[in-house]
C-alpha cells in the first residue's frame, strides 16, 4: 500500500471518530467515551499528515507544539468552571485565527496561479476567520468584564458595521475576479477584522449564549471551507460538524428567548432603557435569611433557579450546601434550568455539576414548569428575565413571547437578588411585589449560606 | 504527497457532497446531544474542528517563502493549543456530570 492510501484510509478512520465522538455526547452515560473517542481521531489526522508531508524545517514545527502546549495546559488545568464561557470565546479566537491565517498562507503560497473558485472559497474563508478572531476577542473581553458588558449603541451603527461588511465582501468578489490584486487582500482583512469588532461590540453581555454559539459555527464554517481549498476531506467533515453544531445551539437559544439571529446581532438588547416607570412608587418587602428558613422547613418540594448571579458570586457550592440540608430534612430538591440561564449554553449544569449535583435533579425548562404548581419554595439565585410573567402576559414588553421558568405558580417565590435594579432586558419584575414573594437582598453566596446556618440551627 | 494541483470539476462536487452530507449529519447528532452537556460539547467540536492543525502542517511542509512559514507556525501553535486544551477540559467537566451515589456510570 502507497503512503498516499494509508494516509487517506487514517483520515477516513479520523472522520468516523470525530462523528462517533459527537454521537457520544447525546448522553452523559457515553460522553467521555466520546471525547476519547475525539481525541485518537485527531491523533490519527496528525499522525497521517506527519507520515505524508516532510516538513522544511522540524525544529520550527516542535517549537509551535510547544508553545501550543504551554499555552494549552495550563488553561484546561486551572481554568475555574465559572470561567468557561469566557475560555470558549478566547478558543473560538485562536481556531478562527488559526484558520484564517492557514488560508491567507494558502493565498500567498498559491500565488498568481489561483483559480477563481479556490479564490473565492479562500476569501469567504478569510472573511469568515477574521471577523470570528476580533468578534471572540471581544466576546471574550465582555465576558472577562475587561470591557462593560452593555452593547455599544450610537446613531447608524448597523449602517455602519454592514458598510464595512459590505466592503470586504466587494473587496473577496474584486479578487475572484482578479486574484492576482494582491493588494486589496490586506484591505479585505482590516474590513472583516473591523467588522467582527463593530458586529459584537453592539451586542449585551447576557446575550453572550447566542453570540458564542454563531462564533462557533463561523469558526468551523471556516475551517470546512479550507477543506475545500486544499482539498482536503477531513477539513471539511470536521469543521462543518462543528459549524453545525455552533448553528444548532444558536438556534436554541433563539428559540428560549423568542428572538431572531438578527434581533440577537443587529437589535442592541440590553442598553439602558429609559425608564418608563408609571411614577407609582412599589413597595417591596425585605425578607431576612431565617424568614426563608422558616418557610423552608415546612415544605416538601423546593425547585432552585439558578442564573448568571449564581456564577457571579460563585454561589454553586453553597446551594449545593442548601440541597443537603434540605434533603436531610426529607425535602426533595430539584432545579430548573433556563436554555439561555447563564453566559453559554448549559452553563448553570456545568456549575452545578461542580458543585456534586446530582445531574437527574436538573431539569429542563418543560419538565419544570410542570412541577412548579406542585412546589412548596421556588428560590431564584441571581437569575431575573426568565422568570419574569410579563413574558406572558404583557405584549408591550420586550420579553413578551419569551418562554420562562414559571416561578410564579410556586406557592412561595424566593428571589435572591443582590438589589432592585432591572434585569438585563432592563424590564421591572412583576415577581418582586407579587404578595407571595419573599425578596432577600445580598450577595447570592452569603444569602444562601445564611439560609443553610438558620436551617442548621432551626 | 502531491504538490497542489487546481481542483478539477469533479473534485468540486465530490467535495460539496461532503459537505452537504456533512451538516446533515452534524444537525442530526446535535441534536440529540443531552441539553445537560451543552458546554462540554462546545469545547469538544471545537477541539474536533481544530483539526486545521492538519491544514497548517500541508502549508508548512512548503512553505516557498519566510512570510507564509510564520503564518503557518502560528497556525499550528494555535490550532495545537485548542487541540490540546480543548480534549482536556472537556475531560475535566465531563468528570464532574455525576448521579448521587452511582458515579458516572450508575
Amino acid at each position: 500500500m502507497t503512503t498516499e492510501l494509508l494516509v487517506q484510509y487514517l483520515y477516513v478512520l479520523a472522520g468516523v471518530l470525530f462523528i462517533l465522538s459527537l454521537k457520544g455526547m447525546s448522553e452523559v452515560r457515553t460522553a467521555r467515551w466520546g471525547n476519547w473517542a475525539g481525541s485518537a481521531g485527531m491523533l490519527l489526522a496528525i499522525i497521517a499528515t506527519l507520515l505524508a508531508y516532510r516538513m522544511e524545517r522540524y525544529d520550527l514545527l516542535i517549537g509551535a507544539v510547544i508553545v501550543g502546549t504551554v499555552i494549552g495546559v495550563p488553561i484546561a488545568l486551572k481554568l475555574p468552571m465559572t470561567a468557561v464561557p469566557q475560555r470558549t470565546a478566547m478558543s473560538h479566537a485562536f481556531g478562527s485565527l488559526a484558520v484564517a491565517l492557514v488560508g491567507t498562507a494558502k493565498y500567498y503560497q498559491l500565488y498568481p496561479d489561483i483559480d477563481r473558485f479556490t479564490m473565492a472559497v479562500l476569501a469567504s474563508e478569510m472573511i469568515l476567520g477574521y471577523l470570528t478572531f476580533t468578534g471572540s476577542c471581544i466576546a471574550f473581553a465582555k465576558l472577562q468584564e475587561l470591557i462593560s458588558g452593555k452593547p455599544l449603541i450610537y446613531p447608524g451603527r448597523n449602517f455602519v458595521s454592514l458598510l464595512v461588511f459590505g466592503l470586504a465582501v466587494a473587496l473577496g468578489v474584486a479578487l475572484v475576479i482578479d486574484p492576482s490584486q494582491s493588494a486589496l487582500l490586506p484591505i479585505m482583512i482590516v474590513c472583516a477584522l473591523l467588522f467582527g469588532f463593530l458586529l459584537v461590540m453592539g451586542i449585551g453581555g447576557a446575550d453572550m449564549p447566542t453570540v458564542i454559539a454563531i462564533l462557533n459555527s463561523y469558526a468551523g464554517l471556516s475551517a470546512a471551507a479550507l477543506g475545500f481549498v486544499l482539498n482536503n476531506k477531513l477539513l471539511i467533515v470536521a469543521g462543518t460538524l462543528d459549524g453545525s453544531s455552533g448553528f444548532i445551539l444558536a438556534l436554541l437559544m433563539c428559540k428560549a428567548m423568542n428572538r431572531s439571529f438578527t434581533n440577537v446581532l443587529f437589535g442592541g438588547v440590553g442598553a439602558p432603557v429609559a425608564t418608563t416607570g408609571t411614577g407609582e412608587a412599589r413597595t417591596v418587602v425585605a425578607y431576612s435569611p431565617e424568614d426563608v428558613a422558616a418557610i423552608l422547613d415546612g415544605a416538601r418540594l423546593v425547585m432552585i433557579v439558578p442564573g448568571y448571579g449564581m456564577a457571579a458570586a460563585q454561589a454553586q457550592h453553597a446551594v449545593k450546601e442548601l440541597e443537603d440540608v434540605l434533603e436531610a430534612r426529607g425535602i426533595t430538591v430539584k432545579y430548573a434550568i433556563h436554555p439561555v440561564a447563564g453566559r453559554m449554553p448549559g452553563h448553570m449544569n456545568v456549575l452545578l455539576a461542580e458543585a456534586q449535583v446530582s445531574y437527574d435533579k436538573l431539569l429542563e425548562m418543560d419538565e419544570a414548569n410542570l412541577l412548579f404548581p406542585e412546589c412548596d419554595v421556588a428560590i431564584v439565585v441571581g437569575a431575573n428575565d426568565i422568570t419574569n410573567p410579563a413574558a406572558r402576559t404583557k405584549p408591550d414588553s420586550p420579553l413578551y413571547g419569551m418562554p420562562i421558568l414559571d416561578v410564579d405558580k410556586a406557592r412561595t417565590v424566593v428571589f435572591i437578588k443582590r438589589s432592585l435594579a432591572t434585569g438585563f432586558a432592563g424590564v421591572d419584575n412583576e415577581l418582586f411585589y407579587l404578595p407571595h414573594t419573599m425578596m432577600v437582598f445580598g450577595d447570592a453566596k452569603k444569602v444562601v449560606t445564611e439560609i443553610v446556618t438558620a436551617l442548621k440551627k432551626a | 504527497m502531491p504538490e497542489h494541483t487546481p481542483l478539477t470539476a469533479h473534485d468540486i462536487v465530490v467535495n460539496l457532497l461532503i459537505f452537504l452530507l456533512a451538516s446533515f449529519l452534524g444537525l442530526e447528532l446535535i441534536r440529540h446531544v443531552s441539553r445537560l452537556l451543552h458546554t462540554p460539547l462546545m469545547s469538544l467540536t471545537n477541539a474536533i474542528s481544530s483539526v486545521s492543525v492538519v491544514a497548517a502542517l500541508i502549508v508548512l511542509a512548503d512553505p516557498k517563502n519566510n512570510f507564509i512559514m510564520w503564518l503557518a507556525v502560528i497556525a499550528v501553535a494555535l490550532a495545537m493549543s485548542n487541540v490540546i486544551s480543548g480534549f482536556m477540559i472537556t475531560e475535566r467537566i465531563l468528570l464532574m456530570f455525576r448521579r448521587r451515589g452511582g458515579g458516572e456510570r450508575e
